[in-house]
């Protein structure tokens, strides 16, 4: 397929600005003006439209069809919070007019703000983060911020993370400024109680955690790890990606947690995208609320009001006060399931449970328990027996029509299938997947060259990523773009990552 | 029920098949001491039909730019998005798509990326883009951290007519980073090169804005130069619109070019989301951080697209990753391609061209209130109202006119100065109206 | 095209699955066999500085594939006399012959004792039918 340059043609347009006639041309000084025009593409609407209909054909999403990728949870995500985030009364804001005029946006924040706090069990909330990582990097300030108050800024220097942990985690750790450390998981899935007891001493500042884990697990000794880290003084951090499996049912402030950051994206129904936007709104114990960032939104009756005078802030992470139209979204969907909230969490937790006893034999399961909204198998055993890897079952179920789970993570299992098929599928949805799962794991056995080989039914086959990382061509080059066809690609089965 | 898709009888043989008796036993590994066991205290489900009442009901508390004329930017405009990026961004396949890590299943959202990368590359003059950042606060902390690792320096160096929002994101992150942040005050309007040059002697990257906060064209070719004498990157935040008629940054010395993308393609939407932009110099390839598409091939041959140098982000660098970002705004950088596709090079010019024109009628008309009456301006320029400017904004809007930006909240000493914005939105009856609410 | 598993027995192996070849007093790194199969086809190198120390057990520089990263563990302390370009032109070359042309660093040694600690190619051969 051309890319968009590649029709364009000279002379071509589709938009008119309406340009008054009798206005004097602005002068621009000589030295600032631009001397090459950008070569954007020429096209009328109708090539515009089409070219961009023809990337739908080769993209797949959730309106497509199943696609289990799990901590991802890709729930269907309801058209009426389109129509509503459309409004012209959000959508035209200005987010800098004066209060008066935005008081629907505020109250609609405020009122999510309560409900996100009902649904951790924490104090206060603030909207301001526009993802899950940038949800992370905040609570780590803000914790920056708190023992700095409290005069324990210098000797507080380290966060502990699970070895299972997303990589955003460490990431967020670094960017913050701290020093990390790993602890591990015991054979039951668990994070291992006498390594953190001995990594948590005075200069541990808290612990980064998800739960249930990414394994698909609910740490059994959640109330423990709580009391050992404030036992040391240490702030607990949790990482909402799996907030889907507990809403109504567990909250993690209840569970010791001090902050937690939400992924809107996932939980509440926020559309990915394919990539973003997102929103990663955090709520806080109340002895960390006056560390949060500035503005915050602020009832006062029936008005509602932006407080920036907040002195012991950390300031600002994001413009504005967040990804608003995301809000209006989440929380249209929060609306249509008031206080049956709970149902969502346990048919999710009941989709990912049938689909695990469905496919535990065929597989192997690293850890024997019920999950919770998502499941880890391994394709070792085919891997061992037949030479079929993790990503040759990926690449296969595309030709079944399913969008594949997440592969290769969490890093502690090897060939590792990371399923969440969230509430929102059929029991026939479920039984399709099992069955095609089934399926493959037959052919590894029988015709593993047609897994090695797969996709056969995609508008690409296996694409060539060392040829990508090594040439690094990252836009169009125009007359200079280079002919990649022509070249030898690597072999033709391209390897997964063999456990490092 | 709401957003589920299971029947009773599916609930039931499910729980068989699993092997246990009830719902509950499925979370038999939740102690007991952390169980949630009232109901949310929400109110009853509602239906869409309600929702939307409800929904509505809310927005109509709002004013937006339907029902005023409006000169109200500040960092984000009134400008006209065309039906064309809605037709495009709701289609299912884009709206509902993942992050591309399975890029057979994603060559759409992966080539419009890549294309997205091109465009940013062309306006901005430089090598590489990323697929976007959060919006045109975080591109700029995100460029201070590739500057701290580029050049293994502490301190990061503002213009005082850099964004205040800009400016603030920034100093939120620099602790964390090991840096210090230093502010260089505008002088009439514009930023000093020589003062900028004397900051920046041990400073990792300068950051500064062009056209400017106040709307003001700073010399930007001369502040480049001076960050580049003193061993800094020299960091320019942009105003996609402008880059139609104003010289690209990578064309007059500088090492990377952010910018706020909302008023290339996406709505106000009280704030967000929008997207931010970062490009920069080939040399700082492997320092980039976020998402980046790269071209190659596949086992038949065909040329396809995938997410490439993969090994700076965080699901693979982990703790030394360049960024922890990993959802960022793609719908909406989507939309600004789509949005410059729609106008192409002609169209922008002329764009850039037009606001530049309406902006100085508007000028004249208020020659005897202008803050910096000596400087250039693009889109927006300061005036002097002589009376608070809350009360003028107040007075203005309730003859349906918004005057601008009160710049008091962020500049001591500018209590009664509004930044006005003009954008090709606004005709001339527009201007005469703003003139007349003004002198009300 | 990936090299056949050897692990030669004139050289001397560090645990992090690097190698060292001893010349006098001076030592040729890079990795084995076990590390570039585990990587994948190597796609960047990043080498240290001439004249930089390197020490032993520490980190010296990086190898990326794809999908991973790996840091390069020094087997023995000592300054980098040369890095291969080669590799850093061309790092497939390391899963090609990771003992030949696949070298990354030649150092003059600090300390000539060290190498008494690193393991020899059987008893590597024997840590790795542990892993």
């Amino acid at each position: 397929m051309r890319l968009v340059f590649e029709k364009s043609r000279p002379g071509q347009r589709a938009g008119r600005i309406p340009c008054p006639v009798d206005l004097a041309a602005a002068k621009l000084p000589g030295e600032l003006l631009r001397r090459h025009p950008p070569r954007l593409p020429e096209l009328p609407e109708v090539e515009i439209v089409r070219h961009f209909t023809e990337l739908t054909a080769r993209n797949f999403g959730i309106d497509t069809g199943f696609y289990p990728l799990g901590s991802c949870t890709m729930k269907h995500n309801p058209r009426v919070n389109e129509r509503v985030a459309a409004l012209p009364g959000f959508r035209d804001a200005h987010p800098l007019q004066e209060e008066e005029g935005a008081q629907g946006s505020l109250e609609l924040m405020h009122h999510l703000q309560e409900m996100l706090a009902e649904i951790t069990g924490l104090d206060a909330v603030s909207l301001q983060p526009a993802a899950g990582s940038q949800g992370e990097l905040t609570g780590l300030m803000l914790m920056r911020a708190y023992f700095a108050d409290r005069g324990e800024g210098e000797t507080r220097r380290t966060i502990i993370v699970a070895d299972t942990a997303h990589g955003t985690n460490p990431a967020s750790v670094t960017m913050a400024g701290y020093e990390l450390q790993k602890v591990e998981t015991d054979p039951r899935g668990n994070i291992d109680l006498d390594d953190l007891r001995s990594r948590v001493d005075e200069s541990t500042a808290g612990l980064m955690l998800t739960n249930p884990s990414t394994l698909g697990l609910f740490d059994e000794h959640i109330e423990e790890i709580a009391a050992i880290f404030h036992e040391a003084g240490g702030l607990l951090y949790y990482d909402g990606a799996n907030l889907n499996a507990v809403c109504g049912i567990s909250r993690p402030g209840d569970m010791g947690f001090d902050i937690v950051h939400i992924n809107l994206h996932k939980t509440f129904s926020q559309p990915h995208g394919g990539g973003g936007p997102g929103g990663g709104p955090i709520a806080v114990r109340e002895r960390l609320e006056p560390y949060l960032p500035v503005p915050a939104v602020v009832r006062d009756g029936e008005r509602f009001h932006l407080d920036h005078d907040r002195p012991k802030s950390i300031g600002k992470v994001r413009a504005f006060t967040g990804p608003f139209g995301v809000f209006v979204r989440s929380y249209a969907f929060m609306l249509a399931w008031g206080k049956e909230l709970r149902t969502m969490s346990e048919d999710a937790v009941l989709n990912a449970n049938y689909l695990l006893a469905r496919l535990k034999e065929a597989y192997d399961l690293p850890f024997d328990r019920l999950c919770m909204h998502e499941f880890v198998l391994s394709a070792r055993g085919l891997k061992r027996e037949h030479g079929v890897t993790a990503l040759d079952v990926a690449k296969r179920l595309m030709d079944y029509g399913f969008h594949p789970p997440t592969i290769y993570f969490p890093l502690i299992v090897p060939e590792a299938l990371m399923i969440e098929p969230t509430e929102t599928e059929t029991k026939e949805t479920l039984d399709a997947f099992a069955d095609a799962m089934l399926a493959i794991a037959r052919e590894a056995a029988q015709e593993p060259e047609t897994l090695k080989a797969a996709p056969h039914g995609r508008p690409v086959r296996r694409l060539d990523e060392v040829k990508a990382a090594k040439r690094a061509i990252v836009r169009y080059r125009f007359e200079d773009h280079p002919d990649l066809s022509g070249e030898q690609t690597a072999s033709p089965e391209i390897q997964a990552p063999k456990g490092v | 029920m709401t957003y589920v898709s299971l029947t009773d009888g599916d609930r039931e043989a499910m729980l068989e098949a699993i092997g246990v008796a009830g719902l509950d036993e499925l979370f038999r590994d939740i102690p007991a001491g952390v169980r949630f066991d009232r109901e949310l205290a929400f109110g009853a489900p509602l239906s869409e039909q309600e929702i939307v009442e409800r929904l509505q009901g809310l927005a109509d508390r709002n004013v937006h730019t339907g029902q005023e004329v409006s000169f109200l930017g500040a960092g984000v405009y009134d400008h006209y998005a065309p039906a064309v990026v809605d037709a495009i961004l709701q289609r299912g396949e884009f709206l509902t798509a993942y992050t591309p890590y399975q890029p057979e299943m994603s060559q759409g959202v992966l080539q419009a990326i890549f294309e997205y990368q091109t465009v940013i590359c062309e306006l901005t003059g430089m090598d590489i883009s990323n697929a976007s950042g959060y919006d045109g606060t975080t591109v700029a902390a995100d460029a201070c951290y590739v500057a701290k690792h580029a050049t293994g320096r502490q301190k990061i160096v503002l213009a005082e007519t850099l964004n205040p929002q800009v400016r603030q994101v920034v100093k939120t992150y620099a602790p964390g980073f090991g840096m210090e942040v230093v502010e260089i005050p505008h002088r009439g309007g514009v930023t000093d090169a020589d003062e900028l040059r004397a900051s920046a002697e041990d400073a990792a990257c300068v950051i500064f804005q062009q056209p400017n906060f106040f709307g003001c064209l700073e010399a930007a070719p001369d502040l480049a130069a001076a960050a580049n004498d003193a061993g800094a990157l020299a960091v320019a935040h942009v105003d996609p619109i402008s880059l139609g008629v104003l010289e690209a940054p990578g064309k007059y010395g500088c090492a990377i070019a952010i910018g706020e993308g909302q008023g290339a393609g996406n709505p106000l939407s009280y704030g967000g989301p929008h997207y931010g932009f970062l490009a920069a110099r080939e040399e700082f390839t492997r320092r980039m951080p976020g998402r980046i598409v790269g071209e190659t091939t596949d086992v038949a041959g065909e040329r396809g697209y995938v997410l490439t140098l993969q090994t700076r982000e965080q699901h693979i660098r982990r703790e030394k990753a360049t960024s922890n970002i990993t959802t960022n705004q793609t719908l909406l950088a989507l939309g600004g391609l789509i949005y410059l596709c729609w106008l192409g090079p002609e169209g922008l010019r002329e764009l850039g061209e037009t606001c530049m024109a309406l902006s100085d009628h508007a000028k004249e008309q208020l020659s005897g209130s202008l803050l910096f009456s000596d400087q250039t301006t693009f889109k927006e320029f300061a005036i002097r109202a002589g009376r608070p400017a809350q009360e003028v904004v107040r007075a203005a809007r309730a003859q349906g006119v918004h005057p601008g930006y009160p710049l008091g909240r962020d500049y001591e000493g500018l209590d009664d100065a509004l930044l006005v914005a003009v954008t090709e939105r606004r005709s001339i009856e527009d201007i005469e109206r703003l003139v007349e609410a003004l002198a009300a | 095209m990936a090299a056949q598993e050897s692990y030669p027995d004139e050289l001397l192996y560090h645990r992090e699955h690097d190698w060292a070849r001893i010349e006098g007093d001076e030592a040729v790194l890079g990795i084995t066999w076990f590390a570039q199969d585990a990587l994948g086809e190597l796609v960047h190198f990043e080498p240290p500085g001439d004249g930089d120390p390197v020490a032993k057990d520490g980190i010296y520089g990086e190898v990326e594939s794809v999908k991973a990263v790996s840091d390069l563990i020094s087997p023995l302390s000592g300054d980098v006399l040369e890095v291969n370009q080669q590799v850093v032109d061309a790092p497939e070359t390391v899963n090609e012959d990771p003992y030949g042309e696949g070298w990354l660093v030649r150092i003059r040694l600090a300390d000539p004792a060290e190498s008494g600690e690193l393991l020899d190619a059987a008893a590597y051969r024997a840590l790795l039918a542990e892993q």
